[in-house]
């Protein structure tokens, strides 16, 4: 059931942001990544899909040294910026903390820097609202301005429209590509939005332990592998990707447990 | 200066609250209080320890606290029950070194000097070894302020942004450790959590900011110890029960407080 094409050198992959050579992760007894190659290009949106345990986390959360790969090399243009998006945030009610003052957390970001980054991803008018009060979409954006405070070259994203709506998801999605114009960012994002990240995503990688397949939504929709490891959901989205479509009406899809 | 053993023992109260607010807040933030259960408990092995070997008991104390703190810590990063687990350590900590104690210890030994301090017979040495406990664990939590703080809400954000969270983390640990260590003759082991938590806790619903809820804690924790020692010697009641009871009754003024404030906002709001 494999597919044929196992790497996909983009043509237009001119200067790469990160370069995963052969990268193998154990955690604990369990390989969760074997062999993992990928490249991103400067500006390119890459989004990782794949099952639940697949490794699309592992991959991503190597990338910011949360995980000790046992093989294999992760290279990076000299001085990359790098802005991350968690999946989600610990916060106990009984911590207070304003979204001013998240952005300025580890560093003080300065105050310009601040209401810039929140204009970006329409949060500006959260600049004093306590963290916890924010509704999950609304928390979410403000991830993505912490992220983009340092003007960063690299944008990563740990599944950050997970348990929002469609509105929301398509928001979020909005902001992303928005973000991508003006700083002209490559991202690396994992989702399980399969309808909406197959538009807004000009190369998807499927991920199964290794990369099973990779090329643009219109390749990897109608390769083997996606449909042996996604299936059932591959007509819904290839519709969604029509012209015309926009995100906002876009069923949050989900990949089969 | 230092002869009166009433001025000794609100200075070693000062300190020890100036410590343990700030670090409440941690605990509070990071789910910790069965964790600082566990780690005060200890200190009455730490007492045996010190017992069976002639040491002197704060040193004793610090190393049986850390090393409960670090089994905590090792075992909070595989066991799922972590409730359960805390719990079992808590309770077997100290019930252990109660009855190492009692192998242990002189027929005249004051058991409950050690399970509920013993504030009024703080020697000057004491008052040395608390305020320099005090000055490196706030000097710790002032050092690493930003990045706990990132590491509490994500540690991968906070690994994102270049630092390491499970040093952190064990920097907090030690500071509990220390806090234990130094909090043992002032409120003994039963009652250090309720130090940590308790004026956290009280300045929650009246702040906006990490820092001002650390700041307002330490205020409260301040006031508590003060004002304890004074109830203890004005109705002849234990110090360290007084001061924890202070700090309670600072709780529930705080939060009917906030609940007040909140419910003014929010009909200055709806006008």
């Amino acid at each position: 059931m494999k597919a044929g094409l196992k790497y996909v050198q983009r043509p237009e992959a001119a200067e790469s942001v990160v370069t995963i050579r052969a990268l193998s992760v154990r955690l604990g007894s369990a390989r969760v990544l074997r062999d993992v190659s990928l490249n991103v290009a400067a500006g390119e949106i890459v989004t990782i899909i794949g099952r639940n345990g697949s490794g699309k986390s592992t991959l991503l959360r190597s990338l910011i040294g949360a995980v000790t790969p046992d093989a294999g090399t992760i290279g990076t243009m000299p001085g990359l910026r790098v802005g991350y998006v968690p999946q989600s945030l610990a916060l106990d009610p009984t911590l207070p903390m304003t979204v001013t003052r998240f952005l300025n957390l580890p560093r003080r970001a300065g105050r310009d820097s601040v209401a810039q980054a929140l204009t970006r991803t329409g949060t500006d008018r959260l600049a004093k609202r306590q963290l916890a009060d924010l509704s999950g979409g609304q928390r979410q954006r403000v991830l993505l301005a912490r992220a983009l405070l340092n003007r960063p070259q690299l944008l990563l994203l740990d599944e950050p429209t997970q348990g929002l709506d469609a509105e929301g998801t398509a928001a979020f999605y909005r902001a992303i590509e928005a973000a991508r114009r003006d700083l002209g960012c490559a991202v690396l994002m994992v989702s399980h939005d399969l309808g909406v990240v197959m538009s807004a995503s000009d190369r998807i990688v499927l991920l199964d332990g290794t990369v099973v397949v990779q090329g643009s939504a219109a390749e990897v929709a109608s390769s083997d592998a996606y449909r042996a490891l996604i299936g059932d959901v591959a007509p819904e989205v290839t519709a969604l990707r029509s012209p015309g479509d926009t995100p906002r009406h876009a069923p949050a899809l989900r990949l089969a447990e | 200066m230092f002869d009166d053993f009433f001025l000794r023992a609100n200075i070693a109260a000062l300190g020890v609250a100036l410590a343990a607010a700030p670090l409440g807040c941690f605990v509070v933030w990071r789910r910790m209080a069965y964790f600082g259960d566990a780690t005060a408990h200890a200190g009455i092995l730490g007492i045996a320890l010190a017992l069976a070997t002639d040491m002197p008991p704060m040193p004793a104390v610090l190393i049986a606290a850390l090393a409960m703190a670090s089994a905590a810590t090792a075992l909070a990063g595989r066991a799922r029950a972590m409730d359960t687990a805390l719990g079992v350590l808590a309770h077997s900590a100290l019930a252990a070194g109660l009855v190492a104690v009692a192998l242990l210890g002189h027929v005249r030994l004051d058991l409950m000097s050690y399970l509920f301090g013993d504030i009024l017979a703080v020697t000057r040495g004491d008052l040395l070894i608390v305020w320099i406990g005090a000055g490196l664990v706030l000097a710790l939590l002032g050092w690493r302020w930003n990045a706990l703080l990132t590491a509490t809400l994500s540690p991968d954000l906070a690994r994102a942004g270049g630092s390491a969270p499970g040093r952190d983390a064990f920097g907090l640990t030690l500071a509990l450790a220390i806090v234990v260590a130094v909090a043992l003759k002032v409120v003994g082991v039963l009652l250090i959590t309720a130090l940590l938590i308790l004026p956290a806790a009280a300045a929650r619903p009246l702040v906006r900011t990490p820092e001002a809820m650390a700041l307002l804690a330490t205020v409260f924790a301040i006031g508590a110890a003060l004002g304890g020692l004074q109830l203890a010697f004005a109705f002849d009641t234990p110090a360290g029960p007084s001061i924890v009871c202070t700090a309670a009754g600072l709780f529930v003024t705080a939060t009917g407080l906030g609940t007040a404030l909140r419910r003014i906002t929010r009909a200055g709001a709806a006008d």
